[in-house]
C-alpha cells in the first residue's frame, strides 16, 4: 500500500466542499425548489394495469375543468424516433423506447406507465383533472417474473421483439430481447480437472436506487421553440439530448440548467418528466413544473433489474479455480436494455480463470423500465459468484480470503471479457482485509462472519472544463457534471494542486449546457477521474498562458519560464535573474499582457482504472424470528488515490448501506394483477440509521497510471460485495445458505425450519 | 375540505354530528394526512381535537391514570408516572413511527384508525384499559378491545369520538410489557405485536394475566388461552411453551406484503413468550 | 373553500399566510413562503426530509395542515444559523463530510439539533434511534452519527 499524499498540498486533504454552506443552510436549490412566475403545475395519469392496450383516451372533461391549461397524451408527442441503440447513459439507450416510456402510445406496459398528463394553475386542480381523464383499456395478460417471461407461452410485451444474438434469427417474437455469450478456454475440460464443482441458482429482486429527492423539473418553452429546462439529473447534457430527441427539436435550442441533485445512483441517468413538461409548456406558453410523488418514483422510475442466475464453479483441492460458468437472466422492465452486458463481464472478473463461459439474457417483463443503479448489473451476477466461492472455500477448508487470493486477478491478467489488466489492487484489498482486526475478532453466539469481493470497470468518457484566472489572483473552474457527493471539492482540489494556489481561492461552478463544453453524465464513477483530467488539463492550459504572460513581462522566451508552487520562475540560470512572479501579479497585469487568461479542455478520456473491493461483514441472527442484524462491517477498496478521503469513505459507506438493504429487506412486491403493492418507503424498507453499525473503511491506494494523481472511480464497487458478504455471514452463523434475495426474516426462518440447504461436505 | 378546531368536547360533538358521519376527527394526523394525500380519504370536514384541553391532559386519581386521547407519544413518553406504572403501554406508544411521528401521534388516533397492526392497542388491551367516548347522547365507556371491529372499522357512532383512555391503578407485583416484530429496527408497521400484563404473588406464581396480540387477525386479539397457560404457574419453561402454543393457535392472520401466515403464527408465539418474561421480571421488582 | 388566514412565528419572525385547509404545512413553507430548505421526499412521514420544529417539537411538515400552525412557533433549517454564524452541527457536518447529495441534510440537522437540546450526551444507539425517521440514501449514516456525537462531545467540553 502506497501512501504518497504527503507530497501534495491539496490532494488527499479534507477541505470543506465549495457547495457545503448552501447545503447545510437550506440555500441549495434542488429540482423542486425552482419557482417561476406564471408557473403551472403538471401531473401525470398512470396506468393502473400491468399490461393493457389503450383503446382510447377521452380528455374532454379534464380539459374543460377551470384552471386546466393543457392535457396531453401519447398522440400529442412527435412520432417516436427510430429504434437505434446509442451509447448514452451507463447502459445504451434506444430513443424509440425512451419516448414510449415517457408517454405510452398504444399500450401501457406496467403499473405506473404514463398515459396522459395535464398542466393546471394549481396542484389540486391538476390532480382533479387527472381523475377526469377517461381511458378505455383492454387489459392483457401480464408477466412479472423473469423466468416466467422467458417461457415460450408467456404473454408477449412486444410483438416486434425478436431475440437478438441467436442464429438463425428467430421467426417468433419473444420477451427475450437479447442473448449474449462470453467464453474463453474449454469449459468442460476445466470442470473435469476440478476436485469440487458447485452449482447453485440464485435470485435477486429488483431494487430501487432510493434517492430521497423525487424526480423534479421546471420547463419553460419560448415562442421561438427554445426550451429552458431546470431539473435535477445526473447529466444536463443527457437531459438535453434525450429531450431534443423525444420532442424532435434541435439540440442548440435546448438549454438545461442543472439543479442540485438529491441522489441518483444511476436512477437519474434518464428522463421521465422533462419531455412531458416541455410539451405542456410549449402548448400553454407558460413554465410547467412537474414533481413525482414518492409513489410515482417507485411505480415508474428505476429500479435495477432483478435476476435469476445459475453459477457453477470448479476448483482443485489446493483451491485453484479451473472453470467457471454462469447463466444469467436479467429483467429489463417493459423495454429491452437491462445491464446484462456488464453483469456478464463482471461476474468472474476478479479472478484469473482459464476456462470461463457466461451466457446472459435480457428479458422484458411488465415492470418499469430499469435504470442504471451503481455498478449496473454487476451486483446481481457477482452475488452468486461470491457465494459459490465461499462455499468452495468451506468445502475445501481453505480460508475464504486465501482462496480468493490464490485466484485473484493481478496486473497482466487477461480478463475473459477482453482487456488485460494494468496495475490493479485486488490482492492488496484482500491482504488489507486479512490484516484488519475485524477479520480475527471473536464472534458471539448466533453470530457469523462473511467476506465477499467485488469488481467494476469504472469508466471515462467525454468531459470538458474551463479554468479562468481572475484579475485578483483567484480562479473560477467551470465544469459540467452535477455534484452528487462532493465532486466539486475533489475537482477544485486538483485545480488548486495544479495551479499551486490555495483551495479557498478557487470557486467551482457546475455550468448549464450553454456555458461549458459537452460532458457525459455523472455516472460509472467517472467524474473525479475523467472530468478531473479535463480540469487538470484546463488548469495546465491556463498555466501555459500564465507563463507566457510572465515571459512577456520579463521580456524572455515563454519556454524559459516554468510554473512552480503557484508562481512563474525563470527556468534555469540562462533564462535570466528574475524574482518569482506569483499568479496574482500576472493575473493583475493581464490587461496589459494580452487580456483574459484561461484554459480549456474538451477530452475523450480513456484509461479508467478498474476498481476492486473486499468486504467483511458480521451478522447476528435471531433464530426464533429470522431477523438478521448487521453488527459490524468493514469495507476495503482500492481507490487509486483518494483526492478527498472523506467523500471517498462516504462512497464506500453509502454503497454498503444500499447493499445491506438489497441483501436483507428491499424488494418490489407485486399483487396478482401486476400492481406494485409497496410503492412507498414504509414498506419498501431501505435501511434506517438504527439498522446499521458504523461502517469501517480501508482505502487502499494503488494509483491508476492513466491519471495524473492516480484516481480510480470509487462509487460503484462498494455496492457489489454486501449481498454475498451478508449471505456468507448468515451461512457462517447458521449453517444455512440463502440464495434468494432479500434474506428477509420469513425466508431466514423458513430456511431454518427446513433444516437449511447446506450441502453435506 | 373544511377545517375546524373546536375548543370543547361539546362543540366537537356538535360539528361531528352535524356532518352526519362525513367528518373526520384529526388528532396527530399521522394516519389521516397520509390517507388524504393518497386519495383514500376525502373528508369534507376535518375536526381538529387538539385544542380541547381534556384531550391533551394526563392526570392520576384513585381510579388510575387518565390520558387524553390526543396526547402525543412524545408527551406520554416524558411522563415518568405513567412510564413507571405502565411501561408496556408507554413502550408500545414510543414504538409508533419515528421521533417526528412521536411528536404528533396519539393513542386516540392509533385506536380509531382501527389498523389490526396498531402498536398501542394490544398493550392497552392487555393492560385492561378503557376509553371514554363522547357523543350526542353524552359520555360512555368502552373496553379498548371493543372499539375496533375490523380494518378501518369501529363501533363509534355518528358524532362520537374518544376523549380519554383510563388505565387501572397499578397493583403490587404486577407489570406489563409489549413487543413487536418488524423487519427493520424502526419505521415499519408491526408484523406481529404482543402485549402481556400479569400479577404475581409473593412466591412468584402468576395470579392473573392478560395476553393480547396485534397484526395476526382483523382486530387485536385478547387471547384467553394465553392467560390460562400461565396463570397458576411461575412462568417456567413448560408454562411459557404453553403460552407460545396458545398464542400461535389464536392467530388468524393473512398473507400480505408485511408477512406470511406461517411467519406471523410462529412469531406471535415467540413474542408472547418473550413479553411475558419481561413482564414477569418487572413484576418481581415492583 | 376559501383560503384561511393563519398567524404564526417562523424562525423568530411573525409570519402570516393564507392557505387552503387541505394544504400541508410543507406546501405552505415551500410554495407560499418560499422556504425551500425544508425538503419533500415522500409526503407520507417516512423520510424526515421535511423535519421542522413546531412549538419545540420535532415533526414532519408533510403530516400537518398549514391551518394547524395557527398561533404556533415554527423553526426551519433557514433559521438554524445565526446571521453568518453556522450552528455547530452545520459546521461539523461540513468538516466531517456528513453529507453527500445534501438533500436529507436539512432534515437531519433540524432533528439532530432537537436531540442535542434534550440530551447532551447521547449514546450511538440513542442517536441512531432518534434519527431513524430521517432517511439518507447516500452516506450509510456513519458520518452523520459521528458528526452528531462529536458536536455533543465538544458542546459538553465548553
Ligand atoms: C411513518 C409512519 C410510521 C408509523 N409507524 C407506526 C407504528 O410503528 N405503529 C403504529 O401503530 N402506527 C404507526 N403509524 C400510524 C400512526 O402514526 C398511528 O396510528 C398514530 O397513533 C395515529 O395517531 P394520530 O393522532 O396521528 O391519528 P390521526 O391521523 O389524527 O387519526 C387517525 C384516525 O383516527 C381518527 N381519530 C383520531 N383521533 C380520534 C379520536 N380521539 N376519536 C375518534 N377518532 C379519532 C381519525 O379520524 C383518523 O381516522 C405510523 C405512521 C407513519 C406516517
Ligand atoms: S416529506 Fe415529510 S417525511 Fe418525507
Ligand atoms: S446525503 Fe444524499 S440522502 Fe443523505
Amino acid at each position: 500500500m502506497k501512501n504518497e499524499t504527503q507530497e501534495f498540498k491539496w490532494v488527499g486533504k479534507r477541505p470543506i466542499r465549495p457547495d457545503g454552506v448552501d447545503k447545510v443552510t437550506g440555500r441549495a436549490k434542488f429540482g423542486a425548489d425552482m419557482h417561476l412566475p406564471g408557473m403551472l403545475i403538471g401531473r401525470v395519469l398512470r396506468s393502473p394495469h400491468a399490461h393493457a392496450r389503450i383503446r382510447s383516451i377521452d380528455t374532454t372533461k379534464a380539459a374543460s375543468l377551470p384552471g386546466v391549461k393543457a392535457v396531453v397524451t401519447g398522440s400529442d408527442f412527435p412520432p417516436p424516433p427510430p429504434p437505434v441503440w446509442q451509447a448514452a447513459g451507463e447502459v445504451p439507450v434506444n430513443f424509440r423506447d425512451l419516448a414510449r416510456n415517457v408517454m405510452a402510445r398504444d399500450k401501457a406496459l406496467y403499473d405506473g406507465h404514463a398515459v396522459a398528463a395535464v398542466a393546471a394553475t394549481s396542484a389540486a386542480i391538476a390532480e382533479e383533472a387527472i381523475d377526469l381523464i377517461e381511458v378505455d383499456y383492454e387489459v392483457l395478460p401480464h408477466v412479472i417474473d423473469v423466468k416466467a417471461a422467458m417461457k415460450p407461452d408467456a404473454p408477449l410485451l412486444h410483438d416486434d421483439l425478436f431475440t437478438d444474438g441467436v442464429s438463425p434469427k428467430p421467426d417468433k417474437p419473444s420477451n427475450i430481447a437479447k442473448r449474449m455469450e462470453f467464453a474463453v478456454g474449454d469449459i468442460e475440460a476445466g470442470f473435469s480437472k476440478a476436485d469440487v464443482v458447485i452449482e447453485r441458482e440464485f435470485t435477486t429482486k429488483p431494487v430501487h436506487q432510493g434517492y430521497i429527492e423525487p424526480h423534479a423539473c421546471v420547463v419553460d418553452s419560448s415562442e421561438d421553440g427554445r426550451l429552458f429546462i431546470h431539473c435535477s439529473s445526473q447529466g444536463q447534457f443527457m437531459v438535453r439530448q434525450f429531450c431534443a430527441r423525444v420532442l424532435d427539436v434541435e439540440i442548440s435550442k435546448v438549454t438545461v440548467v442543472p439543479a442540485e441533485i438529491g441522489g441518483g445512483f444511476g436512477g437519474k441517468t434518464t428522463v421521465y418528466l422533462e419531455p412531458t413538461a416541455g410539451l405542456l409548456s410549449r402548448i400553454t406558453g407558460r413554465p410547467v413544473k412537474m414533481v413525482m410523488s414518492r409513489t410515482e418514483v417507485f411505480r415508474a422510475s428505476g429500479p435495477t433489474s432483478g435476476g435469476a442466475t445459475k453459477i457453477k464453479i470448479g476448483a482443485t483441492k489446493d483451491g485453484t479455480i479451473t472453470a467457471a460458468q454462469a447463466t444469467l437472466a436479467y429483467q429489463a422492465g417493459a423495454f429491452p436494455g437491462s445491464p446484462i452486458g456488464p453483469g456478464c463481464m463482471c461476474a468472474f472478473a476478479p479472478y484469473n480463470i482459464q476456462n470461463v463461459n457466461v451466457v446472459g439474457h435480457d428479458v422484458v417483463v411488465n415492470r418499469p423500465k430499469v435504470a442504471a443503479y451503481r455498478a449496473p448489473g454487476a451486483p446481481i451476477s457477482e452475488f452468486g459468484v461470491e457465494c459459490v466461492i465461499d462455499e468452495i472455500a468451506e468445502k475445501l477448508s481453505i480460508d475464504p480470503i486465501a482462496l480468493r487470493e490464490k485466484n485473484a486477478a493481478r496486473q497482466g491478467t487477461k480478463a475473459y471479457y477482453g482487456p488485460t489488466f494494468g496495475p490493479i489492487g485486488f490482492v492488496e484489498t484482500l491482504e488489507a482485509a486479512k490484516q484488519h482486526p475485524h477479520y480475527s475478532a471473536p464472534l458471539g453466539e448466533n453470530q457469523g462472519r462473511g467476506v465477499a469481493s467485488g469488481f467494476w470497470f469504472n469508466i471515462g468518457g467525454d468531459s470538458s472544463a474551463s479554468v479562468h484566472i481572475n484579475e485578483d489572483g483567484t480562479a473560477t473552474v467551470i465544469e459540467g457534471n452535477p455534484d452528487i457527493g462532493g465532486s466539486r471539492a475533489s475537482l477544485a482540489q486538483m485545480a488548486a494542486e495544479v495551479l499551486g494556489i490555495d483551495y479557498d481561492k478557487i470557486r467551482i461552478t457546475v455550468a448549464d449546457t450553454s456555458s461549458v463544453g459537452y460532458n457525459f453524465l455523472t455516472g460509472g464513477s467517472r467524474v473525479t477521474f475523467a472530468s478531473g483530467k479535463a480540469v487538470i488539463e484546463a488548469a495546465n492550459g491556463a498555466i501555459s498562458e500564465l507563463c507566457a504572460r510572465a515571459a512577456k513581462l520579463w521580456e524572455i522566451d515563454a519556454d524559459a519560464v516554468e510554473w512552480v508552487d503557484g508562481e512563474a520562475r525563470p527556468a534555469g540560470d540562462n533564462a535570466g535573474d528574475f524574482e518569482p512572479m506569483p499568479l496574482s501579479t500576472i493575473a493583475g497585469a493581464s490587461g496589459k499582457t494580452g487580456g483574459p487568461i484561461s484554459g480549456h479542455a474538451s477530452l475523450n478520456v480513456k484509461g479508467a482504472g478498474p476498481g476492486f473491493g473486499t468486504h467483511i461483514c458480521d451478522v447476528e441472527v435471531d433464530q426464533e424470528t429470522g431477523r438478521v442484524s448487521v453488527i459490524r462491517y468493514t469495507a476495503v477498496q482500492d481507490v487509486g488515490r483518494a483526492i478527498h478521503p472523506g467523500y471517498v469513505e462516504g462512497q464506500l459507506q453509502g454503497g454498503v448501506a444500499q447493499g445491506v438493504g438489497w441483501a436483507l429487506n428491499e424488494e418490489y412486491i407485486y399483487d396478482k394483477d401486476g400492481r406494485l403493492d409497496n410503492p412507498g418507503f414504509l414498506d419498501y424498507r431501505v435501511p434506517v440509521a438504527s439498522d446499521l453499525p458504523m461502517i469501517d473503511t480501508v482505502l487502499v491506494e494503488v494509483p491508476n497510471p492513466n491519471h495524473p494523481y492516480g484516481v480510480r472511480g470509487v462509487g460503484e464497487v462498494p455496492i457489489i460485495p454486501p449481498m454475498a458478504a451478508v449471505a456468507n455471514a448468515i451461512s457462517d452463523a447458521l449453517g444455512v445458505r440463502l440464495k434468494d434475495l432479500p434474506m428477509s426474516p420469513p425466508k431466514v426462518l423458513a430456511s431454518l425450519s427446513n433444516g437449511g440447504s447446506r450441502t453435506p461436505s | 375540505m373544511d377545517y375546524k378546531a373546536p375548543n370543547s368536547i361539546d362543540e366537537a360533538v356538535k360539528l361531528l354530528a352535524e356532518a352526519k358521519g362525513a367528518a373526520r376527527v384529526l388528532a396527530g394526523g399521522t394516519d389521516l394526512l397520509v390517507q388524504i394525500r393518497a386519495g383514500l380519504a376525502k373528508p369534507p370536514l376535518v375536526v381538529d381535537v387538539k385544542n380541547i384541553p381534556e384531550l391533551r391532559k394526563i392526570s392520576t386519581d384513585s381510579d388510575g391514570i387518565h390520558i387524553g386521547a390526543a396526547v402525543s407519544g412524545a408527551e406520554l413518553g416524558e411522563h415518568d408516572e405513567v412510564k413507571a406504572a405502565w411501561p408496556g403501554v408507554v413502550e408500545a406508544t414510543e414504538l409508533i413511527g419515528s421521533t417526528q411521528i412521536q411528536g404528533r401521534a396519539s393513542l386516540g388516533g392509533n385506536l380509531c384508525n382501527a389498523s389490526p397492526a396498531a402498536d398501542t392497542v394490544p398493550a392497552l388491551v392487555a393492560a385492561g384499559a378503557i376509553c371514554i367516548i363522547a357523543g350526542p347522547d353524552g359520555q360512555r365507556e368502552a373496553a379498548v378491545e371493543h372499539v375496533a371491529t375490523g380494518p378501518g372499522q369501529t363501533t363509534l357512532k355518528n358524532g362520537e369520538f374518544v376523549t380519554e383512555f383510563r388505565l387501572p391503578k397499578k397493583l403490587p407485583r404486577s407489570a406489563d410489557a409489549y413487543l413487536r416484530f418488524i423487519p427493520r429496527t424502526e419505521m415499519d408497521i408491526a408484523v406481529v405485536g404482543a402485549g402481556v400484563y400479569l400479577t404475581l404473588d409473593e412466591k412468584g406464581v402468576c395470579q392473573q394475566a392478560r395476553v393480547a396480540l396485534g397484526a395476526v387477525a382483523p382486530t387485536v386479539l385478547l387471547v384467553g388461552d394465553g392467560s390460562k397457560a400461565i396463570v397458576g404457574s411461575s412462568l417456567d419453561d413448560a408454562a411459557l411453551d404453553r403460552l407460545k402454543a396458545a398464542a400461535s393457535a389464536a392467530c388468524n392472520p393473512i398473507d400480505d406484503k408485511r408477512g406470511t401466515v406461517e411467519f406471523r403464527v410462529s412469531v406471535a408465539g415467540v413474542l408472547a413468550k418473550r413479553a411475558a418474561l419481561i413482564a414477569k421480571q418487572r413484576a418481581e421488582v415492583n | 373553500m376559501p383560503r384561511q388566514h393563519v398567524t404564526t412565528e417562523v424562525n423568530g419572525e411573525p409570519q402570516d399566510f393564507l392557505c387552503e385547509p387541505q394544504e400541508t404545512l410543507l406546501d405552505v413553507l415551500r410554495d407560499e413562503l418560499h422556504l425551500t430548505g425544508t425538503k419533500e421526499g415522500c409526503s407520507s412521514g417516512d423520510c424526515g426530509a421535511c423535519s421542522i420544529m413546531v412549538d419545540g417539537r420535532l415533526v414532519c411538515a408533510c403530516l400537518m395542515f398549514g391551518v394547524e400552525a395557527q398561533g404556533k412557533t415554527i423553526e426551519t433549517i433557514e433559521g438554524m444559523a445565526e446571521g453568518d454564524k453556522l450552528h455547530p452541527l452545520q459546521t461539523k457536518f461540513l468538516e466531517e463530510a456528513a453529507l453527500q447529495c445534501g438533500f436529507c441534510t436539512p432534515g437531519f440537522l433540524v432533528a439532530a439539533k432537537a436531540l442535542l437540546e434534550r440530551n447532551s450526551d447521547p449514546t450511538e444507539t440513542e442517536v441512531r434511534y432518534w434519527l431513524a425517521g430521517n432517511l439518507c440514501r447516500c452516506t450509510g449514516y456513519d458520518k452523520i452519527v459521528r458528526a452528531v456525537m462529536d458536536v455533543a462531545a465538544e458542546t459538553r467540553e465548553t
